[in-house]
């Protein structure tokens, strides 16, 4: 259950650089796929890989890259989104910061297969300094050759570019992010068209997160039969999850999906059990939109199965008493932790994120902010639960784009298991913020 | 194509949306509508005012749309089947959207220009619940002039992007457009700058709320007791189709008349049923009887 | 309009004759602007606009928007809707440090909360406040990506992560010291952003 493929090296020295990142075996998915393989055949790998989408709505990868328009003399356009702001998630950030070749010998592989001349990176603008360091190995790229015209005299002519955001979540979805390249304001477009038809500039365009890319290489590598083997079911592959909260060991985890989360939570190998010796609260498994689920639920399904590091076993029971896997942003709460206020925290997020194109989410997330607000200023009734589940369910599905879906799951989730938190805060009017700072302080 | 909407089939051409095939059935079928606007290239889809169900996708993919569909922006398919009032779930979430409408509108209808002719009105008089759930302070912003002839009241705003599209499909140089995100969202002009080209009166027509009011026209007087007169001018510029409101013999307001046509362009303003500033205000001045004026269409009587 | 309720200041035309790029910059502006098809200039918008908050005491004035806009050859008004859109560009003018503390979930689990009430106790201002002599302004922010190493900070194109109390005084000393944060453009400005 260890295996690694994008962080198998992280500990060499230098594997930042392409001389190093070369010698352990890097930008073999580019000649192998330049010296013997056909575009068609680089798809065909990915569609055996069983590869699913890695930003969070877990999409097979190779179909939607079947998806993709190409008529005669339109530029076709590979668009990677490292727009990573799903509050959790941070595993885009560590992978381009430590082995950013990863990503590049993921975007030329990736063009090659789907026939893009020019691809994008586009990341967000607080991450400015990991585009710096995207923009180098970009430069030594071209300078070994990897980049450039005739790459490996292959005839196949590859330029790609890095374009920072400047803060706003909602260039996370796809079409927004393609307005945001374009410089306009990050509003998502209205679907259809998608953006496999019509994307950036009108052309026909795949958009791809960070990690999607960079598991091209080792599928291309290694042969998309094989890595269908790793993982459990309709889960190949691995998946670097992002681990924060009040665990021992906070970091970005390369796990086999199939891994049991008992195991992820608990063993010394990942995060390394809670804090100061506290009980496990509760968990956010897949980055804020998914919906949190209570310790009991987390570690085994209502059926008492253990439950399983996989698109399908986190998804087990449905919304009743199930999450999903999300984008991997996993964060853990101990039992002291007040459900109501880090629902607030995910509101406040949603409410500031929403672009205001449609009215359920721009007048509907500032509602469901203000409403938790009252239960911890404890000026709230018994009956503003109900409101504020009514209000979540009218904004769910309702939408332009799944920002909606994203800022009313939370809210639904933690009214589904912790309901009696928020009553007992409307009844007795009893919220107290502790100092989760000296809280944390270690024991010594 | 065939498409059946509430049980009611009929063939429409390709390319026709959800809603355009409902309208042709008829009201009892068409789903209300706020921000989507016909003449407009790319109108529509945000207000999620006149989402339906599509219980079948096609007859080549029959399997249901999953979430519920914007009736504006969707085109039909061949055999394709939408639910609109025989929904309870699409009733619900249009009472839903209509209340979001509404928690920050001032509802200050009685002082209203617009009221009688207001969409928003309509909407919640057809749709929306008796009395609000929303016990926050309402968004408010100041109202300000945006050009000598226009009165920009945000507060009313719903933000449905008629006025930025119309300014940026029919003029050059648009200055306003939508400003800041999510609910501090607003409509403004660049830095000071106002208004004010032959053609940007117009966007007071398109405001399905009273958030762009003619300055000419405020508290002058209540659009119920004015009568509508359709009328034409000879125009280079523009379209010259004129509708002018009467109290007694007296012009008090002009807006253009609103007649089918053809897509709004730059090219085709001359076609399209806009008109220049010129007439906006100057038919003001002109007393009913001047012959410059032909009166081609009898006197409507509601409107 | 009142100048005041829209976030912006009045609008100088004289000012703006003013507002040039230096060479460096224009030159990276250029850069920028041929990683573009031909007539898709303004995609190039948002680091020009960074580029430009650099250049310009850290903020974006309505001169700066206007000259931005005849740098890309586009309307003002679609900088400005750009410009107000996204979170990383100011309006106003704000103090030559912005300190950006992260308050979303895995943050304030980790006490985000208390660094902020601890810089603001510091500083003696409030959220959303600059110092008296304009070297800091502390604003909170959402979630910047950096959860497995909360609490933590942005100011310019640093991050500071696994914040505690002397960190935070370290950083403070620093800062006032250097008098100015690294910004993007520092980060090698002879090639893209």
């Amino acid at each position: 259950m260890a295996t690694t493929l994008l962080l198998k090296h992280i500990a060499v020295p230098g594997i930042k650089s392409l001389d190093v990142y070369r010698n352990m075996g890097g930008y073999a998915s580019v000649e192998k796929a330049l010296r013997t393989l056909t575009p068609n055949q680089v798809t065909e790998e990915v569609k055996k890989s069983g590869l699913r989408g890695r930003g969070g709505a877990g999409f097979p990868t190779g179909m939607k890259w079947g998806f993709l328009a190409k008529p005669e003399g339109v530029p076709r356009y590979l668009v990677c989104n490292a727009d990573e702001s799903e509050p959790g998630t941070f595993k885009d950030r560590y992978l381009m910061e430590h082995i950013p070749h990863a990503l590049i010998e993921g975007m030329i592989t990736s063009s090659y297969a789907l026939g893009a001349r020019k691809s994008y990176i586009y990341i967000r603008g607080e991450y400015f300094y990991v585009s710096r360091i995207l923009q180098h190995a970009i430069d030594e790229a071209y300078a070994a050759g990897w980049l450039g015209e005739n790459i490996l005299g292959s005839g196949f002519s590859h330029d790609c570019y890095v374009q920072v955001g400047a803060g706003a979540y909602i260039c996370g979805e796809e079409t927004a992010l393609l307005e945001s390249l374009e410089g306009k304001r990050g509003n998502p477009r209205i679907k259809p068209p998608f953006p496999a038809v019509a994307g950036l500039w009108g052309c026909p365009t795949v958009v791809n997160n960070v990690e999607t890319i960079a598991a091209v290489c080792p599928i291309i590598t290694m042969g998309g039969e094989a890595y269908s083997k790793i993982g459990i079911g309709k889960s190949t592959g691995t998946k670097l999850i992002s681990a924060s909260g009040h665990i021992n060991k906070p970091g970005v985890y390369e796990i086999e999906l199939g891994l049991p989360v008992e195991e992820f939570i608990f063993s010394d190998a990942y995060c390394g059990g809670i804090r100061n010796g506290r009980k496990l609260k509760a968990v956010v498994a897949g980055g804020s939109s998914v919906p949190i689920l209570p310790a009991e639920l987390i570690l085994k399904t209502a059926q008492g199965e253990p439950r399983l590091m996989s698109y399908e076993s986190l998804a087990e029971g449905g919304f009743q008493t199930g999450t999903m896997l999300g984008s991997g942003g996993f964060i853990v709460m101990d039992d002291q932790t007040s459900i109501v206020k880090n629902l607030l925290t995910f509101a406040r997020f949603y409410h500031h994120e929403s672009c205001g194109q449609c009215s359920p989410c721009r007048e509907g997330t500032g509602w469901m902010e203000k409403l938790i607000s009252k239960f911890l200023s404890g000026t709230a009734h018994e009956s503003d639960v109900d409101l504020l589940w009514d209000i979540q369910s009218k904004i769910e599905g309702k939408t332009i784009c799944p920002l909606g879906e994203a800022a009313a799951w939370p809210v639904a989730a933690a009214i589904r298991h912790f309901k009696s938190e928020f009553l007992e805060l409307a009844r007795n009017k009893s919220y107290v913020e502790i100092n989760h700072y000296k809280r944390l302080q270690p024991v010594s | 194509m065939k498409v059946t909407i509430d049980g009611i089939s009929l063939d429409v051409p390709q390319g026709t949306t959800i809603l355009q095939a409902a309208r042709m059935i008829g009201p009892e079928v068409a789903p209300p509508t706020m921000c989507y606007y016909s003449k407009l290239k790319t109108s529509g889809g945000y207000c999620r005012t006149c989402i339906v169900k599509v219980t079948k996708g096609s007859n080549q993919n029959p399997n249901p749309i999953p979430k519920p569909v914007a009736s504006c922006r969707t085109e039909v398919l061949d055999g394709m089947e939408v639910q609109n009032v025989t929904s309870s779930e699409v009733l619900e979430a249009r009472k839903g959207v209509v209340e979001f409408l509404l928690i920050n509108h001032p509802l200050d209808c009685p002082v209203c220009d617009q009221a009688g002719e207001c969409h928003l009105q309509d909407l919640g008089y057809g749709h929306g619940a008796a009395s609000s759930r929303y016990e926050f302070k309402r968004r408010e912003y100041e109202m300000i002039d945006i050009g000598p002839h226009i009165k920009l009241h945000m507060n009313r705003c719903i933000l449905c992007y008629r006025c930025v599209k119309t300014a940026e499909q029919i003029t050059n140089g648009r200055v306003h457009g939508v400003m800041h995100r999510g609910d501090a969202a607003e409509i403004s002009t660049y830095i000071e700058q106002a208004l004010e080209n032959d053609f940007s009166g117009n966007v007071i027509d398109v405001c399905p709320v009273g958030a762009l009011t003619d300055k000419t026209y405020r508290f002058k007087q209540r659009v119920w007791f004015t009568k509508p007169m359709d009328a034409h001018r000879n125009c280079k510029t523009c379209s010259g189709q004129v509708r002018l409101w009467l109290k007694g013999e007296q012009v008090v307001r002009v807006t253009r008349a609103k007649m089918p046509g053809m897509k709004w362009s730059p090219l085709f303003a001359i076609h399209a049923d806009l008109i220049i500033k010129k007439h906006r205000i100057g038919l003001l001045k002109v007393p009913l009887k001047f012959n410059g004026i032909r009166l081609y269409h009898k006197t409507i009587t509601s409107t | 309009m009142s100048a005041e309720v829209h976030g912006t200041q009045k609008f100088d035309a004289t000012k703006r004759t003013q507002i040039v790029f230096s060479a460096s910059a224009m030159a990276l502006v250029q850069k920028l602007i041929s990683n573009y098809p031909k007539g898709k200039e303004k995609s190039a918008l948002i680091p020009v606009l960074h580029i430009a908050q650099a250049e310009f005491g850290g903020w974006l004035s309505p001169e700066v928007m206007d000259y931005v806009a005849s740098v890309l050859q586009i309307k003002p008004v679609e900088v400005f809707e750009v410009a107000s859109f996204y979170t990383m560009f100011h309006l106003k003018p704000v103090g030559k440090c912005v300190l950006e503390v992260c308050q979303t979930s895995s943050c304030w689990l980790n006490g985000a909360e208390d660094i902020v009430h601890y810089i603001e106790k510091k500083l003696g201002i409030k959220v959303g406040e600059t110092t008296p002599d304009g070297m800091f302004t502390l604003k909170v922010a959402e979630c910047l990506g950096s959860c497995g190493t909360a609490p933590m900070l942005q100011c310019g194109a640093s991050y500071h992560e696994n914040l505690t109390y002397t960190k935070v005084d370290q950083i403070l000393e620093q800062y006032a010291s250097e008098g100015r944060p690294r910004y993007y453009t520092d980060l090698d400005y002879t090639n893209t952003l």
